[in-house]
């Protein structure tokens, strides 16, 4: 049997992966909302900072 | 001092201050909202934005019919056991604050799993806890940061809206077929006898077919059916000539591939499906904070309280209300049927229902209409009508409403179609005579191969381009519309009416002006301070108006409800109010809206409010009146109609004292005259006309906030470009009609090939994607070039 029927078959069942992804990404809405996401994401890092400055704050007096 | 802003909401602090620490707050319901922040550590809230929050509103016994079972479980998304989860709409989120500090309402309230913010939509989504805390709880929480949900009557009925993802599936599906369609007759438009090739065909060209199987029979069927629809209905719509192009293309292509005859144009199948749906989300643009479907039931509330024969109080659905019922309505409440006012004094804000944005009075025994929003205290009444009986909400009977959206109107592109359609079949038919009289072998596939190469992608491409596009710099130009059909419709309008209070007028400002003899420095101060105790919506508009208030106290104060105010001060007795109520007052203009005052018994003048025109409606009516019929449809008397005809252009014809089923009759007969209308409005009671109307657009202060069901909606700080806007729609049609002409072009070429029978899969291959694209560069930089001329 030829390679190339292992290739087609490889490449369509990785085409199909995506394909089925694509579609099932959609079905659960995450491209319902493009906006807040994008936003959402700044959060924790600003959380975090805050968080280490205060920790820092408290070290730089410990010591 | 005096331009202090409120660290919470950003209103300026007035002379009351409260300070906490270096932050400062225009009122205590801030400050509250302020104090909740800080001691759960979420003042990060003030870091996003300045000035994010506001004021949280009174909201005693508001929420309680989230008491009633029934009411909540419609209201729920999902319920399950002991987790619940609900959607509510905030109409005040506006921020990255807002998204921050909803999405941590888990630290204000233990209870709450998860809550989720989107912000487009500006809703909620909120998990909780349903065994520990209840929605009542989360509103009211909600509520006393200055979140507010707006809980409706639409809420109740629509339950679970379904989203409907069906053309993003068939344009990934066809995408996909597409691609691999391409990579797999690659080596066909090469094709050089080489052995391995020649050897592996087959396979290559069954996989092609297996792909081009769901684009035909999913991504394709909108097609199918709409041609079938439309040949039903005796009409070559522009999916016929599409549709019978899929179907030839896939039927000869199989054949093709059975046979061993050839590798058939699956690649230009699935290509030309592909990018017709492509053009078919481009045209789709949907404004998810606007709904253009709204009606009474987005502004009505769900529950109101009735109070039964024992006077104890009770939740009662909408929709359970009888004749005969007493309702309690609390302050800020709307009144939802129509009824007899039985206690307390009614202060009523109609502009929902008329635009109007003066408050009227009621007293006892009066009769009050469902829409008003109650200003002042509470008040009782006893209903007359049911919600669907009553004066506004019977219009939501009429015809106009229940008639399915299926509108007669043909577009441009449909009627193209139909001399395309023809003409493609004749050329196909002659040719295959003729081919038939010379080479009979080739005449079936000359036969097939006009057909394929005359499926009129690009035009079909031409319209969802163009208006798609334009559909989305009318949004950025604040002009919201339905969908783009709407564009078609505008450029095809001759008449345009105007609803006159809330769409010409400002609802915002009201010109106030005295007339009379004028007030001393003394009397004057009587008078302002007067007003300023007076919690009567002119007294505060009048209030509003002066500059700076010298603050005294007066010796005497009396207000008489629906009458006016009596003050003194050293001997001065003044009296403030309606003409009934001010001695001497001359009884000339009942039109008007005005407060008379006399001193010490004698009538001095009145302050007189009027409506103020919006700023460029001369401009306006001046610039509009040589292309379009104009009126002016309004519900009020004629008091104004001398000064709008002074100012306005002869042509524009006026009536008044309009009731919304007028206004609808009136577009009725326009139209029945062949007249191709725009409405112009804004209140509820323009709901019928919008809906007659060919185009209806409601004019809005502000977009969040609701306005009637409609086909666009226009930000009221754009008025003044309406001609612009008509302007663009029509040029749209315009760019369409030489798309038409391109493409034509290529289909000549292709038809060439065709004709002759020498038309091969790989120039079917080109030629299609080419001319789509062609099209696709051309309406969008027309439309980007229509865009540069428009300036603001």
């Amino acid at each position: 049997m030829s390679v190339i029927y292992l290739l087609l078959t490889l490449s369509i069942l990785v085409a199909l992966v995506f394909l089925i992804a694509f579609i099932y990404s959609v079905k659960k809405g995450q491209y319902d909302d493009s906006y807040t996401p994008s936003v959402r994401m700044l959060f924790d890092d600003e959380l975090v900072k805050e968080k280490k400055k205060t920790n820092l704050k408290t070290d730089t007096n410990t010591i | 001092m005096s331009n202090l802003l409120c660290y919470h909401c950003g209103n300026i602090c007035d002379n009351t201050l409260i300070a906490i620490e270096d932050k400062f707050f225009c009122c205590n319901g801030c400050k509250t909202v302020f104090e909740i922040f800080s001691e759960n550590d979420l003042t990060c809230y003030y870091d996003f934005e300045k000035n994010p929050g506001a004021i949280p509103e009174e909201i005693q016994g508001k929420y309680d019919f989230l008491a009633n079972q029934k009411i909540v479980e419609k209201l729920l998304e999902f319920n399950d056991n002991n987790k619940q989860v609900v959607s509510l709409y905030i109409p005040h989120i506006h921020c990255s604050s807002c998204i921050w500090v909803l999405e941590n309402l888990h630290k204000l309230q233990k209870n709450i799993i998860a809550s989720q913010v989107n912000f487009p939509k500006k809703t909620i989504r909120i998990t909780f806890n349903s065994e520990l805390s209840s929605l009542k709880e989360i509103v009211l929480l909600l509520s006393s940061i200055g979140y507010e949900p707006f809980i409706s009557l639409e809420d109740y009925e629509v339950g679970k809206k379904k989203v409907d993802r069906t053309l993003i599936y068939q344009l990934a599906i066809a995408g996909f077929a597409f691609g691999n369609v391409m990579f797999l007759s690659f080596p066909e438009y090469f094709e050089v006898n080489e052995f391995w090739l020649d050897q592996y065909k087959p396979v290559f060209r069954w996989l092609m077919f297996f792909f081009s199987l769901p684009v035909v029979f999913y991504s394709a069927k909108d097609y199918f059916i709409s041609a079938y629809k439309g040949l039903k209905s005796n009409l070559l719509n522009i999916d016929v000539p599409i549709a019978l192009g899929v179907s030839v293309l896939f039927i000869r292509s199989t054949i093709e591939i059975i046979f061993n005859l050839g590798s058939g144009f699956l690649d230009s199948l699935t290509g030309l499906v592909f990018f017709l749906l492509i053009g078919k989300f481009f045209q789709q643009k949907t404004y998810s904070f606007l709904s253009f479907e709204r009606d009474f039931k987005s502004y009505f509330p769900i529950a109101v309280t009735k109070i039964n024969t024992d006077t104890s109080e009770e939740n009662t659905q909408i929709y359970d209300v009888k004749k005969g019922d007493r309702l309690l309505i609390r302050n800020n409440e709307l009144i939802p049927v129509d009824g007899i006012l039985i206690n307390g004094d009614a202060t009523i804000d109609y502009s929902f229902v008329t635009g109007e944005s003066v408050a009227v009075e009621k007293k006892s025994g009066d009769k009050i209409f469902a829409g008003g929003k109650q200003l002042n205290g509470i008040i009782e009444m006893e209903v007359l009508k049911s919600v669907s009986q009553s004066y506004l909400t019977q219009l939501w009977s009429n015809d106009v409403f229940s008639k399915e959206s299926v509108s007669k109107f043909k577009s441009l592109t449909d009627t193209i179609s139909k001399r395309f359609t023809i003409f493609v079949l004749s050329i196909a038919t002659i040719a295959t005579i003729f081919w038939l009289l010379y080479d009979s072998n080739k005449a079936l596939n000359v036969f097939t191969a006009v057909l394929i190469i005359a499926c009129p992608c690009a035009i079909a491409l031409a319209a969802p381009f163009t208006l798609g596009n334009l559909l989305r710099i009318l949004g950025k130009k604040k002009f919201y519309l339905k969908n783009a059909a709407v564009i078609e419709k505008l450029a095809a309008i001759d008449t345009i009416i105007f609803d006159k209070t809330g769409t010409l007028t400002s609802t915002k400002k009201n010109e106030i002006s005295y007339i009379g003899k004028s007030l001393s420095a003394q009397e004057e101060e009587v008078l302002q301070n007067a007003i300023r105790i007076s919690n009567h919506p002119l007294s505060r508009m009048l209030y509003d108006s002066f500059d700076v208030i010298k603050q005294v106290e007066l010796d005497t104060f009396q207000e008489v409800v629906g009458k006016g105010i009596e003050a003194s001060l050293n001997q001065t007795l003044i009296k403030i109010g309606s003409q009934l109520f001010v001695e001497n007052c001359p009884t000339d203009n009942q039109f008007e809206t005005a407060i008379h005052i006399s001193v010490n018994g004698n009538y001095y003048g009145k302050y007189v409010f009027k409506n103020s025109y919006r700023k460029y409606m001369k401009q306006l009516f001046t610039k509009l009146q040589s292309s379009y019929n104009l009126s002016i449809l309004s519900g009020d008397n004629e008091g104004e109609k001398e000064y709008l005809a002074k100012r306005l252009p002869k042509k524009v014809q006026f009536l008044f004292n309009q009731k919304p089923e007028d206004k609808l009759e009136y577009i009725k007969s326009l139209q029945a005259k062949g007249n191709k209308v725009l409405m112009i409005g804004d209140g509820l009671n323009d709901a019928g006309a919008l809906a007659q109307s060919n185009v209806g657009i409601s004019l809005s202060e502000n977009i969040n906030v609701f306005s009637p069901a409609c086909d666009a909606i226009l930000d009221a700080s754009k008025f003044k470009n309406i001609k612009t806007y008509l302007g663009l729609s029509k040029k749209a049609i315009q760019v369409i009609k030489y798309s038409f002409v391109l493409s034509l072009c290529y289909n000549v070429i292709g038809l060439y090939f065709a004709v002759t029978g020498q038309l091969q899969p790989v120039i079917a291959a080109i030629l299609m994607p080419l001319s789509s694209i062609t099209i696709v560069v051309f309406t969008t930089v027309m439309t980007n070039i229509l865009e540069k001329k428009l300036k603001d």
